[in-house]
C-alpha cells in the first residue's frame, strides 16, 4: 500500500501524480469517490493528472481519449488500450493506493525504469 | 436506412462508421479506401514514425480485433458519384449503390510542380509517403524543407533529431506564423535556430535542382542550397475531384471542400462530408471553414453520422473552436482559437525564452485563442474554457 495524499489536500475535481514507475494518478471526483490509475496515457507520454475530470472519465490533455477511471477502459482514438486500475483505500483521512499487479499498458516508446 | 457507404479509410471515416455504429445503425457499412492500409493514425508520421521510435503497428486506429461489422473494400478509390441515385463508381470498375454515403476521402499533399522524375523529392500525408521518407533520411546528410507549416516544422525538427543538417525555408515571417500569427511563431522559431536548424524565411522556391536525383533547391534570389533529400510541405488540397458533376457543392472559396451545413450534411438528402476533405458551416465565423487538423476530424464524426442516421433533423452542439497540437523536439505545442481575430497576445504563465508559457489572444476583453507551449496541465484549464465559453456570432 503506498500512501498518497492527506485526503483534505486532494479537494474535488483534483488530481495527484505520485512518482512511482510507472507514475499513478490519483483522482477526486465531484461526487466524493477517490480513483487511481496509471497516469501515463496509453498512447503517448502524457500524465492524465493534467487532463480534464469530468463524472468518472478523464480526457487525456494532448489528443482527448477519455479513459472511465473505475474500469480503465478507452472510448475513442488515439489510445486503444486501457490503463490499469488501482485499488483505493482511504484510512484515517489518509489517501492509499494498492498498486494492480497487472502488467501497465505502457504507450509506444516508453518503458519502466528498472527494465531494458 | 439499410446500407450506408462510407468513402475514405482514414481517422473521419473509421469514426464516423463507428459512430453509425453506436448510434443504432443496424445495416451495412461498407467503407471504401483508396490506400490498401487498414485505417492509421496520421500524427506520428512526421515525429515518432520518422523518426523511427515507434512501428506500423502502433499506427492502428482500430483496436483488437478490429471493428466488427464493417465491410472493407481496401486499395479502391471511388471515382465517380451518381448522387441522386447514390451510386459510386469505383477504380476496380465496381460500383456501390447506398441509402447514405460519408464523403471522407481527405485531402492530398500538394506537389511541387516539375519534381515528379526527381528521386529524393518527398512529401508527406500517407504511410507510404512516410515508409519512402524514413528510408530516404537514413542516407542522407543534408536535408532541405520546404514550407513552415506543421509537416516542415515537425519534418525540420525531427530530422534534427536524427542528427542531419537540416534547412527550412518558409515563405512567411516564420514557421506557423499563418496558423498561430507571426509574434508567437517568431518566439517558436528560435527554438529551432537553437537546435541549429538554418532558418530561411521571406524565401521562396523557384527550382528543385539535379537529374535523376535532387541534389539542391533554387531561391528566386539565385541562393543555392544543397541538399540530399528534399521534403515539400506545402498544404494540401481536398480529394474532391471524384465529385465534380456528381451533384454534391463544392466550395471554391474552401479550396474545393465539400459544402456543408453545421452538422456536416451536404445539399444532398442522404449524404454527408467529414473530416478534411469537407467544408462545414461554422455559424461562430458566419461561413463555411475547412478544418485540416485531427481533433476536427475526431469531434464531427459523431455529428455527421447523427446528422445521416436523422435525415438531417438532428442539432448538432455548437461547434467547438479548432484545437491542434504539434511536437517538435521536446516542445509540446497547443493551441485553440481563432487566431485571425485577436487584436492581443499576452504570455500569462512562464517565459517564452524557455519556450515554456502559455499566451492567450484576445479581441478585447474576450480570448479567442491560446497557445501553451511545454504548459500542459494549465493549457488543458484554458482549453475547457475556450469550448464551453459561449459561441461568439457575427
Amino acid at each position: 500500500m503506498i500512501p498518497a495524499c492527506p485526503l483534505v489536500s486532494l479537494p474535488r475535481g483534483e488530481a495527484l501524480r505520485l512518482d512511482v514507475d510507472p507514475p499513478i494518478a490519483v483522482f477526486h471526483t465531484d461526487d466524493g469517490e477517490i480513483y487511481a490509475i496509471d497516469d501515463t496515457c496509453t498512447h503517448q507520454d502524457a500524465s492524465l493528472a493534467d487532463g480534464w475530470l469530468e463524472g468518472c472519465e478523464i480526457e487525456c490533455p494532448l489528443h482527448a481519449s477519455r479513459f472511465d477511471l473505475r474500469t480503465g477502459e478507452v472510448d475513442a482514438p488515439p489510445a486503444k488500450r486501457p490503463v490499469r486500475t488501482h485499488r483505493v483505500v482511504v484510512e484515517d483521512d489518509v489517501v492509499y493506493v494498492v498498486p494492480s499487479d497487472a502488467p501497465p499498458n505502457l504507450p509506444p516508446g516508453l518503458t519502466l525504469k528498472g527494465r531494458p | 436506412m439499410n446500407t450506408v457507404c462510407v468513402v475514405g479509410a482514414s481517422l473521419a471515416g473509421l469514426l464516423t462508421a463507428r459512430a453509425l455504429r453506436g448510434q443504432g445503425h443496424e445495416g451495412r457499412i461498407v467503407v471504401v479506401g483508396e490506400e490498401p492500409h487498414r485505417p492509421y493514425d496520421r500524427p506520428p508520421l512526421s515525429k515518432d514514425f520518422l523518426k523511427g521510435a515507434i512501428g506500423e503497428a502502433d499506427l492502428a486506429l482500430e483496436g483488437e480485433g478490429g471493428e466488427p461489422g464493417i465491410e472493407w473494400r481496401l486499395g479502391v478509390a471511388a471515382t465517380g458519384l451518381d448522387a441522386p441515385a447514390r451510386r459510386i463508381t469505383l477504380s476496380d470498375g465496381g460500383t456501390l449503390t447506398a441509402d447514405g454515403i460519408v464523403i471522407a476521402t481527405g485531402a492530398a499533399a500538394r506537389r511541387l510542380p516539375g519534381t515528379g522524375g526527381l528521386a529524393g523529392v518527398h512529401s508527406l500525408r500517407t504511410l507510404d509517403d512516410a515508409r519512402a521518407l524514413r528510408a530516404d533520411l537514413r542516407a542522407a546528410r543534408r536535408v532541405v524543407v520546404i514550407g513552415g507549416g506543421f509537416i516542415g516544422a515537425e519534418v525540420a525538427a525531427t530530422a534534427r533529431e536524427l542528427g542531419l543538417d537540416v534547412t527550412l525555408v518558409e515563405s512567411g515571417p516564420a514557421p506557423l506564423a499563418g496558423v498561430i500569427g507571426p509574434a508567437m511563431a517568431g518566439v517558436l522559431a528560435g527554438l529551432h535556430e537553437r537546435r541549429g536548424v538554418r532558418l530561411i524565411t521571406g524565401a521562396y522556391v523557384t527550382e528543385v535542382t539535379g537529374t535523376g536525383r535532387a541534389d539542391g533547391v533554387r531561391l528566386a534570389d539565385g541562393t543555392h542550397l544543397p541538399a540530399d533529400v528534399v521534403v515539400a510541405g506545402i498544404g494540401a488540397t481536398p480529394c474532391t475531384g471524384w465529385l465534380a458533376g456528381s451533384g454534391v457543392e463544392l466550395g471554391r472559396d474552401v479550396g474545393g471542400g465539400v459544402l456543408c451545413d453545421e452538422g456536416g450534411g451536404t445539399g444532398v438528402p442522404g449524404i454527408v462530408a467529414v473530416g478534411d476533405c469537407a467544408a462545414w458551416y461554422d455559424p461562430a465565423l458566419g461561413r463555411h471553414h475547412r478544418i485540416e487538423h485531427w481533433t476536427g476530424a475526431r469531434q464531427r464524426a459523431t455529428v455527421a453520422a447523427a446528422t445521416l442516421l436523422s435525415g438531417g433533423t438532428a442539432r448538432p452542439e455548437p461547434a467547438r473552436p479548432p484545437y491542434f497540437w504539434s511536437d517538435q523536439y521536446d516542445v509540446k505545442i497547443q493551441f485553440i482559437g481563432h487566431p485571425g481575430e485577436a487584436d492581443t497576445v499576452t504570455v500569462e504563465e512562464g517565459d517564452p525564452a524557455t519556450h515554456s508559457f502559455l499566451a492567450v489572444f484576445r479581441q478585447g476583453e474576450r480570448p479567442v485563442a491560446v497557445l501553451g507551449v511545454n504548459q500542459v496541465r494549465l493549457f488543458t484549464r484554458w482549453r475547457r474554457h475556450m469550448e464551453t465559453a459561449p459561441v461568439h456570432t457575427g
